[in-house]
């Protein structure tokens, strides 16, 4: 009877509140004998409820409280949507999905770099280079470079380099980072990664040590940073970046916050920015981010800076400087702890599925890196075409090479119609009733502020969910649009917001805009339309004329 | 309105810092819990930064600093050393067949080239270029890759590849495979960890691990704040796994208030080499289930078996024959790779895992894990799309295929016996044969001078050895302290790797270095 009673104990205990935990291990300490009898001998027909040692009630909590919402439930909502329409089970009043949750241009049609894959190719399938036609196929300088990566990757693509990535890709990416900041970089502070993502975990592992170790995240944040501070046992300080001053970044803010953060009892380790924003797409003046650079330094924080939008920036009077540069130029850079982060996936380049992309780590002592370089060695290496890519990205053709004007015409046609459908998609967002979107000066995002209607958000309230997930969910319902609620990424209280890529190709915008217009008219009527008179934090900040 | 929505901001910021954050950011309702903080005790000033630094050695994640990996630890960043300094280094510390001059399968990078650079399809000579079904495969695989290989994919995987995963495992089983249990991954390693971080909460949950082990799993657990429990492996019976000692090992750590969450297995071993009979793992899994432990099979070698006696038999398979209750109860998580077999693809960083009985709510969580890294490289699952789903008899890459297969399996076999017969040649090194994967793991008698020398040195006798070996031969190996080992001997993990036509001259270094060696400190 008394082992029963310790087993359910036991068996709810593994789970519960940390105190019925530590009794139920000093029922076991006390009752050595019981221990042995955990599992109870089920004879062979195995009759009897197994409790399972693998279920959903007895896994990592951290896992479970860690959310994703770019992956989250609107967009498993969609992904049997658009299996029920490839199947023909279920009818839609649309035919296709339009997947503007994530920034996966690829998907929605745009051409990956002619140069970069022409390289990869090569390099995948080496033989080719003996070939006697090759050179009727391949470009001059391809084959060079294809030929110059073959012969300095130690056995090629199909074995596994140095765990911080191939010696000739590392040289390769500090020098052009040297070229792009105009000062030295060493390949010996590089560390390819599989994306950009990796990166995070590895700067979460090393940071948090015990649940009061904290990072201070942008507010709305990119979900990565939220997900793997709570699943490396973090917590999250927020500071706002204020939408009434297009997604600004006020230090005197930064410094609230974390005042408040400290007087709280928690230990503030490093500090994440995302430049240019995501999900805001602002970009950081040269002045905002010497003031971040005091700032860190000042509070002895290491500074983590996402610049996996570096390419991307659409507004002539912005321009993307990296932190390591600014760093550089107020002699900073020994004093500030700082990680850059660079991805294949974003730009213009948009090679989201080969998962490559490096940090730069400047300002750690050597132990530090070794612990970093020992972390990495646990998966052994990342992907080989993953870093290829990432160094060609890199390194394009030079004018004056084969492929130059190949490279640069493409690059130039993305990037020109990026911007072209930033600015369609926002200013048609603003056109919208109680709708305000802030220029995406940078990275794929739009994120509009969406005032709801009272009635909208009371239903959601009885459905347990958050207003914007409703507007999302019935978005993707009546459109087939698939975007991201407000929620996911964070935001002040009281607003709602959402975010969607504008990677639609220049043909589907059209339509994804005007779908998105009807949607939310009837939305606004089907809901008792919007009240006269707004509360003040609902109303448009950057949008009198329109409202 | 700009201003008064300031002021509101504004506003909200001095109650946030007033009232303490969590009480008035509504940070996305629920979704960011981590954005509530509440500390726990107050925090120490010293946490924070020591000797004007923060990242301090010393103020690191201690699971962080505690996890070793022996695979690439001091001999492999001496070994780096040398080898910029300039030495010839044979890097057998790490099985990593195309680094040692492995050639890759012809047919899987035919492939890849053709889905890295689709619009070669569209070129005149393609035909010339490439076999009539490497396109064939390209175009399947294109068309199935929704924006082609620059896109990220479902974050468990392409389905079409994940249902071609599943007809192999059924085909080598005979037992009904679901691809949405199926998880591919960039190597098997990504897959380990994904499933060990779910299962592990904290220190008193514990997995039992073979000793000697491949120190994946020793620094996984480490790192993810779990409890490693070694079982031996029993080198007098050829490293033979028994149940009995696997009992006593779980007896042991729940005598110290451990819950004992999984089981690692590696069939073939790691670095041990031997292969697991059909009446082996059927202990096991009964073991497994009486237990009720998670099973992990490590079956990332099971190509790569070098005798006829013991086939490589699935844990899938022998599970499922015992029948009830078996087969519906035990849980069991499959692991397989790119990088091994005869294809060693590691650098292409292409795996999977298999759940069988694992409840769909922990599938989803770890669906979502996978889901915050988006997606597995798809030059990865497309090599592993052509190593499951291979040439069939007629297609024109059919022979080549099978040829180069199989020619590379003979090779490895006549290594295995090249290696073991030269360890067990030597005075003081015994060496069990390689039955299966792709290492041989000696044990080297020191003499007590070498261990006395070793000692001054401050270092373990293996790893003096192995250093010795280092800097005298240029081979690079990996110490059996890595690997875990029984107290007082000494071992050390070789590959079998070197190509055949300097496997001779690889041999005969490290005889004359042993005898050198052994002359020096007897």
């Amino acid at each position: 009877m008394l082992r029963r009673t310790l087993r359910k104990i036991g068996s709810e205990g593994r789970n519960d509140c940390p105190r019925s935990r530590s009794l139920v291990a000093a029922a076991l300490r006390a009752n050595r004998w019981m221990t042995n009898s955990e599992a109870p001998s089920n004879g062979s027909n195995g009759a009897g409820p197994r409790r399972a040692p693998l279920s959903i009630d007895t896994i990592n909590k951290r896992v479970i409280n860690s959310e994703y919402a770019v992956r989250g439930e609107i967009v498993q909502l969609a992904q049997k949507i658009a299996r029920d329409l490839e199947e023909g089970k279920a009818s839609y009043p649309f035919d296709k999905v339009v997947w503007c949750n994530i920034g996966n241009p690829q998907i929605l049609g745009q051409k990956p770099i002619t140069y970069f894959r022409q390289v990869l190719a090569l390099c995948e399938c080496p033989q080719l280079l003996s070939h006697p036609h090759i050179r009727e196929v391949f470009p001059e300088d391809v084959i060079a470079r294809a030929e110059l990566l073959v012969k300095a990757i130690p056995g090629g693509l199909g074995a596994y380099s140095d765990s911080a990535g191939a010696l000739i890709i590392r040289q390769l990416v500090a020098k052009s980072i040297a070229k792009r900041d105009g000062y030295p970089a060493d390949a010996e502070n590089i560390y390819m990664t599989d994306g950009a993502s990796p990166a995070v975990h590895y700067m979460m592992d090393l940071l948090l040590r015990e649940p009061n170790d904290s990072m201070m995240v942008p507010i709305p944040q990119y979900p990565l940073y939220s997900a793997t501070l709570t699943l490396y046992g973090g917590r999250l300080v927020p500071y706002l970046l204020d939408e009434g001053a297009g997604w600004g970044l006020d230090v005197a803010h930064l410094r609230q916050q974390i005042a408040a953060a400290r007087a709280s009892g928690l230990c503030v380790r490093a500090m994440v920015v995302i430049n240019p924003g995501n999900p805001t797409g602002q970009c950081l003046s040269y002045q905002n981010m010497r003031d971040i650079l005091g700032f860190c330094r000042e509070e002895q924080l290491v500074l983590i800076a996402d610049e996996v939008y570096q390419a991307n920036i659409y507004v002539g009077n912005k321009e993307f400087f990296s932190f390591k540069k600014v760093a550089c130029d107020m002699g900073l850079l020994k004093d500030v702890p700082l990680v850059s982060l660079h991805s294949i996936s974003k730009g213009f380049v948009g090679e989201c599925g080969r998962r490559g992309g490096y940090m730069e780590v400047t300002g750690f002592p050597s132990e530090v890196k070794d612990q970093i370089l020992k972390l990495a060695s646990i998966n052994l290496c990342p992907n080989l075409s993953g870093q290829i890519c990432c160094a060609l990205m890199m390194n394009p053709p030079q004018v004056g090479e084969a492929s130059y004007e190949q490279y640069r015409a493409e690059k130039s046609a993305i990037l020109g119609s990026l911007k072209r459908r930033a600015e369609l998609l926002v200013s048609a967002l603003n056109r919208l009733e109680g709708v305000t979107c802030n220029a995406a000066e940078g990275a794929l995002y739009a994120f509009p502020k969406v005032t709801l209607p009272e009635t909208a958000v009371q239903a959601a309230k009885e459905l347990g969910k958050q207003p914007d997930w409703l507007y999302c969910k019935e978005l993707l319902e009546a459109t087939g649009i698939v975007v991201v609620p407000g929620s996911g990424f964070g935001q002040a209280d009281g607003t709602f917001h959402f975010r969607t890529t504008f990677l639609p190709s220049e043909e589907d915008i059209g339509r994804v805009v005007q779908a998105l217009g009807d949607f939310h008219s009837e939305f606004i009527q089907k809901y008792g339309g919007l009240q006269k008179k707004q509360p003040a934090l609902a109303t448009a900040a950057n949008g009198d004329n329109e409202y | 309105m700009v201003r008064k929505e300031a002021t509101r901001l504004v506003a909200a910021l001095f109650r946030a810092t007033n009232k303490g954050i969590s009480s008035s950011w509504s940070v996305g309702g629920t979704r960011l819990k981590s954005a509530m903080p509440e500390p726990q005790e107050t925090k120490d000033e010293d946490l924070h930064h020591k000797d004007g630094k923060v990242l301090h050695p010393h103020l690191l994640n201690e699971n962080v600093m505690k996890t070793q990996y022996a695979v690439r630890g001091e001999l492999y960043l001496r070994a780096e050393q040398l080898r910029k300094e300039g030495k010839e280094i044979i890097f057998t510390n790490v099985g990593n067949p195309h680094a040692l001059g492995a050639k890759p399968l012809t047919f899987p990078r035919q492939v890849l080239a053709l889905c890295a650079a689709p619009f070669l399809l569209d070129n005149p000579r393609v035909e010339e270029l490439f076999p009539a079904d490497a396109i064939a495969r390209a175009k399947k695989i294109l068309s199935a890759f929704k924006g082609g290989v620059g896109a990220y994919t479902d974050s468990r995987g392409n389905p079409m590849v994940r249902e071609e995963v599943a007809r192999f495992i059924e085909k080598r089983d005979g037992v009904a495979s679901n691809p949405d249990h199926i998880f591919l991954t960039d190597g098997a390693s990504v897959a380990v960890r994904l499933c060990l971080n779910a299962m592990i909460r904290h220190e008193r949950d514990a997995v039992l691990v073979p000793i000697p082990q491949y120190p994946l799993y020793s620094a996984s657990i480490r790192l993810y704040g779990g409890t490693l429990v070694g079982y031996f492996l029993d080198e007098r019976r050829g490293w033979a796994l028994s149940v009995e000692e696997m009992q006593r090992a779980l007896k042991e750590a729940r005598e110290e208030g451990k819950l004992v969450r999984g089981l690692v297995f590696i069939n073939p071993g790691n670095p041990t080499g031997q292969c697991l009979s059909q009446d082996n793992l059927k202990e096991l899994i009964q073991f497994a289930y009486e237990e009720r432990i998670v099973l992990m099979a490590d079956e990332v070698y099971q190509e790569n078996v070098y005798q006829d006696e013991r086939p490589f038999v699935s844990a899938k398979k022998v599970m499922h024959e015992m029948g009830e209750p078996y087969r519906s109860h035990v849980e069991l998580l499959s692991f397989h790779t790119v990088s091994k077999g005869t294809a060693g693809e590691c650098g292409l960083r292409g795996g999977y895992v298999e759940l069988t009985n694992i409840h769909p709510g922990a599938i989803e969580e770890v669906y979502k894990c996978a889901s915050i890294n988006l997606s597995p490289n798809t030059m990865g699952q497309i090599a592993l799309s052509c190593l499951v789903n291979p040439p069939k008899p007629g297609d024109p890459s059919y022979e080549l295929y099978t040829k180069e297969k199989a020619a590379e399996l003979a090779s490895l076999r006549r290594r295995a016996h090249m290696v073991t017969d030269g360890f067990n040649s030597l005075d003081g090194v015994t060496c069990n044969f390689t039955e299966g994967a792709m290492y041989s793991f000696p044990q080297i008698k020191l003499p007590p001078k070498a261990i006395e020398a070793a000692k001054a040195a401050g270092k373990a006798g293996d790893v003096f050895y192995c250093l010795k070996l280092l800097e005298t031969t240029g081979i690079s190996t990996v110490p059996g302290s890595g690997f875990g080992q029984e107290e007082g001997t000494f071992h050390l993990r070789t590959t079998i790797l070197p190509r055949e036509e300097v496997m001779s001259s690889f041999v005969e270094n490290f005889e004359k270095f042993h005898k050198e060696f052994m002359k020096q400190y007897s």
